[in-house]
């Protein structure tokens, strides 16, 4: 029997090679035939889910709800010391320094990452924004949401903000932030569904243990991570039960 | 058990009330003018049992209410309520999460030295197996707008 794995389409495009290498990993690891597949956006992603052809995801915490609540999924690890935060910027020339002085009817560009845009659609409130108030541009990658700013198509930007520290300097330097998040509890985890649950324990033990030996870890380098860390059933639902709060 | 606050706690010129809270406990609280502002881009988040005593509060919290997490930690919630806010919000909050559902509102929120800050509060009620086994709360920064409908309303409500 071959199980699907597939990644939160919002991965940095130069992790690609890296997941495919540590599908390949845990393949070997498990003994078990594992099929790493990319989806190009959210909604192809969410039918695959919605017609139960996922096993394994590294998911993004919009989704956990969906996958814990409606398909039986439960936590294994998340990537050690990161959290998903996002970033508002504006052009460096802009002369507001301060998110309550953003007025009714400006241009947001964002991308389709849906907890960044829920992060930074938040942190926009202070200045009574809603999206009824403003103008979304919606953007394939935060690139395109820098460029929007830079040629004065969009007034405001929503990043991610590990996104926004990987701008190249030259980008950044023509952009300023506004605002960013610091809400620390709030991440990526990898999730494994109904079918795969028997080998629970032996694939969180394989993956917590992963950093321990030099090749391993340069999977994981490759991913961008430090070493796995364990979720539990109880740090999820609270995690859900959060974005669950946020999405209101 | 919720103490009285303390005159060495405040900073500032101060004045007292007497809250009567839910259950018939009674608090001294001493208040000030002074506002805290919400800090940019934090939530300040907070779980409770399903009787309303902290369990989890996360840093942002402990900034805000100038409490250590250990006073806070198995104090009901209430510890943070200010004189100003009208008891119908919080019956209106009991009343909407005691029946399953999600409350929203604008809070004034009473700070141990004192001072206080406002926040936009979300609260959920935690279901693990069909049965409420506590609160999620989460505190946002508001709009000034907001703020300043919130207290004209309430300054109307008893």
């Amino acid at each position: 029997m071959t199980f699907n794995f597939t990644v939160s389409p919002d991965f940095a495009p130069d992790r690609l090679s890296g997941w495919y290498i540590f599908n390949t990993w845990l393949q070997k690891q498990t003994d078990s035939a594992i099929h790493l597949e990319i989806y190009p956006d959210f909604a192809a992603q969410k039918a695959a889910i919605t017609s139960d052809k996922i096993d394994l995801i590294y998911a993004n915490p919009y989704d956990a709800a969906m996958l814990v609540r409606e398909k039986g999924f439960l936590p294994l690890v998340k990537s050690a010391g990161s959290s998903d935060e996002a970033i508002l910027a504006v052009h460096r020339d802009n002369a507001i320094i301060d998110v309550e002085a953003l007025p009714s009817g400006i241009r947001v560009a964002h991308t389709q990452d849906p907890d960044v845009r829920m992060i930074g659609m938040i942190m926009l409130e202070p200045s009574n924004l809603t999206s009824d108030t403003l103008q979304a541009i919606n953007c394939d990658t935060y690139i395109l949401v820098a460029k929007n700013i830079l040629q004065n198509k969009a007034d405001v930007g929503i990043f991610l903000a590990q996104a926004y520290d990987d701008l190249s300097d030259l980008v950044k330097k023509q952009l300023k932030v506004l605002v960013r998040s610091q809400i620390s509890v709030i991440h990526h985890s990898l999730m494994i569904g109904p079918k795969l649950q028997a080998k629970r324990e032996e694939i969180q033990n394989l993956l917590i243990n992963m950093h321990g030996s030099a090749k391993s870890k340069e999977i994981l380098d490759s991913l961008g991570f430090s070493c796995w860390q364990k979720v539990d059933d109880e740090e999820m639902e609270f995690m859900i039960d959060l974005m669950d709060t946020l999405a209101i | 058990m919720l103490k009285d606050m303390q005159p060495e706690d405040i900073i500032g010129e101060y004045k007292e009330a007497v809250l009567n809270l839910y259950g018939g406990m009674k608090r001294k609280v001493l208040f000030t003018e002074i506002e805290t502002p919400y800090p940019d881009g934090k939530l300040i988040v907070s779980s409770t049992d399903s009787d309303g005593l902290i369990k989890k509060v996360n840093q942002a919290f402990v900034d805000m209410s100038c409490y250590t997490e250990e006073e806070l930690i198995g104090m009901p919630h209430c510890i943070l309520r200010h004189p100003d806010m009208p008891s119908a919000a919080y019956k209106d909050l009991w009343g909407t999460i005691l029946d399953g559902r999600t409350w929203q509102g604008y809070v004034k929120n009473l700070r141990k030295d004192g001072g206080y800050y406002w926040v936009k509060a979300t609260v959920i009620p935690n279901i693990r197996k069909g049965q409420v086994v506590g609160y999620t709360s989460v505190r946002r920064k508001p709009s000034r707008l907001k703020v300043n409908e919130s207290i004209k309303l309430y300054s109307t409500l008893s």
